[in-house]
C-alpha cells in the first residue's frame, strides 16, 4: 500500500485530519514527527496546518528549521510528491521550495469559509486527477493566507502554468492574481492555502447543493498523488 | 520628510509568547549567545513639516493613546530618525 | 526578610493587609483563629485567593446544594462525575465520556479584551484536560453593551479575535454560541467560555493527591507575574524598603503552549504516568496545592523556589498568587518520573518536581529553606467562609412585572408586519453572527457534524460506530430580569430543545450564573430564584447539573446586569448521520408547525425591538411538554423522518422561518390561516410570539403519513403550515408578504459588518 507521511510539528491542527483523508484515499497515512530525520519509506508527505510553534515569528518560519525539513528537501529535489497544506504551504515558502510569501489577510481577520476554487494545472502531483479547469469548493481558514511575490516571481509563476488553484468568487485574503496555491517547476511540490483534507468525507465537509457537509472535492488531491505514484 | 519612530514593547513583567517560540528557536539551533528574545513593535510616523517638539509630543500621546495599549504594552522610545 | 512561621509566632501583632487583600475583619479573625496564630504573608496570600468569592463561593454556597440534593436516580445513572471537580463527566456509551463545562472571564475581558477572552477560552480547556479528557470543541456566549455604543467596537473586536486567535491556534472547533447586545452589560460585557471533551472511560483522572511519597509536578509556561495586583501589596508589606514593582492585573494567554501542554497532557495519560492533576488558573499554585492535598491523603510538602521563573525578582507570595497561564499540576509516582519528564520533555515542557505528598494533613511551603507555610489544606481550599447574604424580594420587580407588552400597540396590517418583520431580522440580536464565527474554525479536527448556524454543535466521538454528542448553551437576561426563576427555566428549555431539534437525546446540564454584586440584597433574591428554577427544572427533565461557575459583581456603575443565566445542555447521538440540520434544502417537503402558540410578547424581542420595552412576565414553560416533544423529535429523527427542524425563540416564528429559508437559500411558500383558528391569535401574535415548547420541522412527502402518525401517537400538537419551494427564492407568508432571498440575506447579514468591519 502507497504510505504517505503526515508530519507533526509541535502546533500542527490538522496533522490527524490529513491522516484520515489519506486513509479515505486508500492510502496509508504515516505519522511523522518534526523532530526525526527519518522519514520512514514514505512515498509522499503532507505538510499539514495549523500554527507551528504559535506562528508569532512568520508563520511556517521556525518549523522550516525543524530536524525533518532538511529530508523533506532532499525527498523535493529526488520528485517525491509533497503537499503544503496552510500553514504547511508556509513551512514551503519558508523552506524556499517554492517562491513568494505568503501575509496577513488583507483584510486583518482570521477567515473560515467554504471556499470555490478553479484548478489551473492538472499536470502536478496533486492534482492530476482533476477535470482541467475544474471548480471545486473546499474550505479555507487562515489569518495569514494573503499570497505575495515580486512582480517577475509573479510573472514567471503565471507563464509557466505554476498557478496551481485560484480563488473563485471571493478573494478572501487579499492574494495577488487570486492565487490560492502553486507548484515548483517540476510539479511535485504543491502549496496552497485552503485544505482538501477537510473535504473528503461526506457529512463533514463543505455544504453541496444535494445535502449538508457532503462536498469531497478534496479527495482527488490524494487520489492525484496515488495516481503519480503509480506511475512513477 | 522627516519621521519620528516609535517602538513599543510588551510590558517586561507580562509573558511574551512571541519572544519566547523565537527563544526557543535559537536554543533548537544550538545558539548559546543568546538567553532571550523579546518581540516589540517599530511605528515609523512620517511628518507632514518639521518634526519639531510639537510633533514629538504628539506622537509621543499617539503612541501612549492608540499605538500601545497601556495594560500590556509600554512604549519605550518615541524619537526622530537620524538623531 | 521571609515572613517564616517562626517569624510570625514571634509577631503576633504585626499588622497585615488583609482588607486591602480583599478579606473581611472577621475572615482575617477566622484565620488567625484556624492557625492559632497570625498567619504568614504567604499563608495570607492563599488564604485571601482561596477565600475570594471566584474562588470559595461563599455567597452561592448554600444555593448550589440544591444541584446535588434535587436529583433522580435516573440523574445519577449516566452521571461519572458531578459537582465539585474541575469538570463534570457523562457517560455517553460504547465506554466513552464526555466532559464539559462554561466559565466566565467577564471582568479580565472587558479590562483587556483580547486577553481576557484568549485566557478564558485557555483556562476553561485546561479544565477539560484535567479530567483526561482531549478537547474536541468549544463554544462561547458573549454579551455586550449596546452596538452603537462607542466603547463597544472595542469590546466585540478585542473579544472575537482573542477567541479566535486561542482558539484556533489550539485546533479546537468552535461548535457554537450565541451573542447579544443590550445597555446593561456595557461596562460589563459576558464572556462565557465552553469547552468540551471526550475520553474512554478508563482514561477518567482526578484533582487528588494521593500516595505518600508520590512527587508533586509542575509543568508547562514558567510562573511571572501575571495577574497578582493583589500580591504585590503583601509585597509592599514585607518589602517595605523600595516598594513594589508595579504588577500588572492581566495574564497574557500563549496558546501555542496550551496547544503543546494538551498533547503533552494526552502521552502523560496515555502512558499512565499521572496519579492525579490539576490545572493551574485563578489563584495558581495556591489552587492548585491546597485542593490537590484537600482531595487526597490530606498533606504536603512543596519547595517553593524550585518554581522555574519568568521574572526571577517575585517574592513568594507573588509566585503564589501567580495566574500565568498554561501551567498543570500532576502527582507523579517516584519511578515513573523519569519517563514523565522523558515526555514532557519530548515536547519541550518545562517541568520542575515541587515536593511530594504526605500523610501529616499539612500543607507546608517552604522558601529558600525557611517554612512559609503550614496549613491545614481543607481550611484553604474547602471549608472557606459560607454567607448567607440578606436577600430582598426587588422593589421595583412588582411594577415591571405589572407593565405588560400586551398594552403595546400592536398592528396586523400587513405593511407594518413586513416592516417590522425586517426589523427584527437586522436587529443585532437575531442579526446573523456570521461576521464572529467565520473567524473561528470549525473544521479542525474532522468531525463537527453541526456548528453555527445551526441550533446546537454536534460532533462525532467514534469513527467507525458515529457515536457523537451535541451542545447547546443559551440565556435571556430580559427574561430572568422579568422574573429569574422563570428566566433560568427557560434558558434551560431553550438549549434542551436546541439539542433536541439536532436529533440529540438531552443528557445533561452545565450552566454559568452571571449576576450582579451579592452584596446588594435584591441580586441575592435572582440568584437564589435563578437556582431554585434550574434545580427544579433538571429534576422535571431528569437531567443532572454536572457543574458550573458563578460570576458575582457584574455591574455596569451601580446598575447590576440582567441575570443571565447561561445553561448548556449537553445531548448524545448514537450516530451523527442521523443528525439534522436548522434549515431545509429539498423542493417540496411539507413544514409542520409543533407546538401552539398564544400571545406572550413580554421580554420578546419584538417588544425590546420595535418598542423598546421590557416588562410583564415572560413566556410560560411547560417542561415535561418540553420533554414530550424532544423525545418526539429524537423518534423523527432516528427514524430518518425529519429533513430539518429548527426551534422557535426570539423573534417567535417569523424569525424561525427566515432563519431556515437562510441556513441553504431554499425558498418556502407558508400560510398562518391554521395557527390563528386553532389558538385563537392575530398574525403578529403567530409570528412574533414567543410560546416556548415550539419547533419548525420539515419533512419529505414521503415520510408524511409515518410523521403525522408520530405526532398522534404521542399526542403532541402538530399544524402543517407550508411547504419548501426551491424555484420560488423568497419566503412566502401567505396574505402578508413575500421577501425574496436576497433581500432577507442583506438584511440579516449587514448588520455585524455595518458595526464593526
Amino acid at each position: 500500500m502507497t504510505r504517505i507521511g503526515v508530519i507533526t510539528f509541535p502546533g500542527s491542527l490538522d496533522d490527524r485530519d490529513a491522516q484520515r483523508a489519506i486513509r479515505h484515499a486508500g492510502a496509508e497515512a504515516v505519522a511523522l514527527w518534526h523532530g526525526d530525520h527519518d522519514l520512514h519509506d514514505v512515498d509522499a508527505i503532507v505538510l499539514p496546518g495549523g500554527f507551528s510553534y504559535g506562528d508569532y515569528l512568520r508563520c511556517g518560519a521556525i518549523a522550516s528549521l525543524s530536524p525533518i525539513m532538511s529530508e523533506v528537501v532532499d525527498a523535493a529535489e529526488r520528485g517525491m510528491p509533497i503537499l503544503g497544506i496552510c500553514n504547511g504551504f508556509q513551512m514551503l515558502v519558508e523552506a524556499h521550495l517554492l517562491p513568494g510569501g505568503l501575509i496577513r489577510n488583507d483584510h486583518g481577520s482570521f477567515v473560515c469559509r467554504d471556499q470555490r476554487l478553479r484548478v489551473e494545472n492538472t499536470d502536478t502531483a496533486w492534482t492530476n486527477r482533476f477535470e482541467s479547469g475544474a471548480e471545486i469548493t473546499i474550505p479555507l481558514k487562515n489569518g495569514e493566507g494573503g499570497y505575495i511575490a515580486d512582480a517577475e516571481t509573479i510573472a514567471r509563476l503565471e507563464g509557466e502554468g505554476r498557478v496551481v488553484f485560484r480563488y473563485l468568487e471571493v478573494n478572501p485574503n487579499g492574494s495577488i492574481n487570486d492565487i490560492a496555491g502553486i507548484t515548483n517547476t517540476r510539479g511535485n511540490v504543491v502549496g496552497l492555502m485552503p485544505h482538501p483534507e477537510h473535504a473528503t468525507e461526506e457529512g463533514f465537509g463543505p455544504d453541496t447543493d444535494a445535502a449538508m457537509r457532503n462536498g469531497t472535492d478534496g479527495l482527488a488531491f490524494f487520489a492525484s498523488a496515488l495516481a503519480a505514484l503509480s506511475l512513477a | 520628510m522627516p519621521t519620528i519612530i516609535v517602538d513599543v514593547m510588551p510590558k517586561a513583567e507580562l509573558l511574551d509568547p512571541a519572544g519566547k517560540a523565537v527563544a526557543g528557536a535559537l536554543d533548537r539551533l544550538g545558539d548559546s549567545t543568546f538567553s532571550a528574545v523579546r518581540i516589540g513593535k517599530r511605528f515609523e510616523l512620517t511628518v507632514d513639516g518639521e518634526a519639531d517638539d510639537a510633533a514629538v509630543a504628539a506622537a509621543r500621546e499617539l503612541a501612549e493613546s492608540l499605538l500601545s495599549n497601556s495594560v500590556i504594552e509600554d512604549v519605550v522610545s518615541v524619537r526622530v530618525a537620524g538623531e | 526578610m521571609t515572613d517564616t512561621v517562626a517569624n510570625a509566632i514571634a509577631t503576633p501583632d504585626h499588622e497585615q493587609p488583609y482588607a486591602a487583600l480583599g478579606l473581611k475583619a472577621d475572615e482575617y479573625a477566622s484565620i488567625r483563629e484556624i492557625l492559632g496564630r497570625r498567619p504568614t504573608s504567604g499563608e495570607l496570600a492563599m488564604y485571601s485567593v482561596m477565600w475570594s468569592e471566584h474562588c470559595s463561593y461563599k455567597s452561592s454556597k448554600i444555593y448550589l446544594r440544591q444541584f446535588g440534593q434535587k436529583v433522580s436516580p435516573k440523574m445519577r445513572e449516566k452521571l461519572m462525575v458531578g459537582i465539585g471537580e474541575n469538570a463534570g463527566v457523562v457517560d455517553i456509551g460504547e465506554g466513552w465520556a464526555v466532559t464539559f463545562k462554561v466559565e466566565s472571564h467577564n471582568h479580565p475581558s472587558f479590562i483587556e479584551p483580547f486577553q481576557g477572552a484568549a485566557t478564558g477560552v485557555g483556562g476553561i480547556v485546561r479544565d477539560i484536560i484535567s479530567m483526561g479528557a482531549r478537547p474536541v470543541a468549544v463554544m462561547d456566549q458573549l454579551r455586550f453593551g449596546r452596538i452603537d455604543h462607542p466603547d463597544t467596537a472595542r469590546v466585540v473586536h478585542g473579544v472575537v479575535s482573542g477567541i479566535s486567535f486561542y482558539g484556533n491556534c489550539l485546533g479546537l472547533p468552535n461548535i457554537g454560541g450565541e451573542t447579544y447586545f443590550d445597555a446593561c452589560y456595557q461596562d460589563n460585557p459576558l464572556v462565557n467560555a465552553l469547552a468540551v471533551g471526550v475520553l474512554r472511560h478508563e482514561d477518567l483522572h482526578l484533582a487528588n493527591a494521593r500516595g505518600v511519597g508520590n512527587r508533586v509536578v509542575l509543568f508547562g509556561a514558567r510562573t511571572g507575574g501575571d495577574g497578582i495586583g493583589g500580591a504585590s501589596i503583601l509585597a509592599s508589606d514585607t518589602f517595605a524598603e523600595g516598594g513594589p514593582t508595579k504588577r500588572p492585573a492581566v495574564q497574557v494567554g500563549d496558546p501555542f503552549a496550551e496547544k503543546v501542554l494538551i498533547e503533552c497532557c494526552l502521552e502523560l495519560f496515555a502512558g499512565d504516568l499521572v496519579e492525579g492533576i490539576q490545572d493551574l488558573g485563578a489563584a495558581g499554585i495556591s489552587c492548585a496545592t491546597s485542593e490537590l492535598a484537600s482531595n487526597g491523603d490530606g498533606g504536603m510538602f512543596i519547595e517553593l523556589d524550585k518554581v522555574l521563573l519568568r521574572d526571577p525578582t517575585l517574592t513568594a507570595e507573588e509566585i503564589l498568587m501567580s495566574e500565568s497561564q498554561e501551567r498543570m499540576m500532576a502527582i507523579v509516582q517516584p519511578e515513573k518520573l523519569e519517563a514523565f519528564l522523558a515526555v514532557t520533555a519530548k515536547w519541550d515542557v518545562e517541568t520542575s518536581v515541587l515536593g511530594e505528598v504526605t500523610d501529616t494533613g499539612r500543607l507546608v511551603i517552604h522558601w529558600h529553606g525557611e517554612e512559609i507555610v503550614d496549613v491545614e489544606p481543607r481550611t484553604v481550599a474547602i471549608d472557606g467562609p459560607v454567607y448567607e447574604r440578606p436577600v430582598a424580594y426587588p422593589a421595583w420587580l412588582d411594577a415591571l412585572q405589572a407593565d405588560s407588552a400586551s398594552a403595546l400597540p400592536r398592528s396586523n396590517d400587513v405593511d407594518v408586519l413586513r416592516t417590522q418583520f425586517l426589523q427584527l431580522l437586522g436587529s443585532p440580536n437575531l442579526a446573523a453572527k456570521s461576521w464572529i464565527t467565520d473567524q473561528y474554525d470549525r473544521y479542525v479536527g474532522g468531525n463537527t457534524a453541526l456548528s453555527l448556524p445551526d441550533d446546537g454543535g454536534m460532533v462525532r466521538v467514534d469513527e467507525s460506530s458515529g457515536l457523537g454528542f451535541a451542545l447547546a448553551a443559551d440565556a435571556n437576561g430580559r427574561y430572568a430580569q422579568l422574573d429569574p426563576y422563570q428566566g433560568a427555566r427557560l434558558a434551560l428549555a431553550e438549549a434542551y430543545r436546541n439539542v433536541a431539534v439536532t436529533g440529540a437525546v438531552p443528557a445533561a446540564v452545565s450552566d454559568c450564573l452571571n449576576f450582579g454584586s451579592p452584596e446588594n440584597p435584591e441580586v441575592m433574591w435572582q440568584f437564589s430564584r435563578a437556582v431554585e428554577g434550574l434545580s427544579d427544572g433538571c429534576l422535571e427533565l431528569e437531567i443532572p447539573v454536572t457543574g458550573g461557575n458563578v460570576s458575582f459583581y457584574n455591574q455596569t456603575g451601580d446598575v447590576p446586569i440582567h441575570p443571565t443565566p447561561v445553561v448548556a445542555v449537553l445531548g448524545v447521538i448514537d450516530d451523527v448521520a442521523r443528525r439534522v440540520p436548522s434549515g431545509w434544502q429539498d423542493e417540496g417537503n411539507n413544514i409542520y408547525l409543533l407546538g401552539t402558540t398564544s400571545e406572550e410578547f413580554d421580554g420578546s424581542a419584538w417588544a425590546g425591538t420595535i418598542h423598546g420595552h421590557l416588562g410583564g412576565l415572560p413566556p410560560a414553560v411547560d417542561l415535561a411538554q418540553e420533554k414530550r416533544l424532544a423525545a418526539l423529535l429524537a423518534a423523527g429523527a432516528g427514524q430518518s423522518l425529519i429533513a430539518s427542524a429548527h426551534d422557535l425563540s426570539d423573534g417567535g416564528l417569523a424569525h424561525a422561518l427566515a432563519e431556515s429559508v437562510l441556513r441553504f437559500g431554499v425558498g418556502a411558500r407558508v400560510w398562518l390561516g391554521d395557527i390563528l383558528h386553532r389558538d385563537g391569535v392575530d398574525v403578529a401574535t403567530a409570528l412574533f410570539s414567543e410560546s416556548t415548547g415550539r419547533v419548525i420541522v420539515s419533512v419529505p412527502r414521503e415520510d408524511d403519513v409515518k410523521f403525522q402518525g408520530l405526532c398522534e401517537g404521542r399526542g403532541y400538537p402538530v399544524l402543517r403550515i407550508g411547504v419548501t419551494d426551491k424555484l420560488s427564492p423568497a419566503l412566502e407568508i401567505q396574505d402578508v408578504f413575500t421577501i425574496g432571498i436576497d433581500e432577507l440575506r442583506g438584511t440579516h447579514s449587514a448588520t455585524l459588518p455595518d458595526h464593526f468591519s
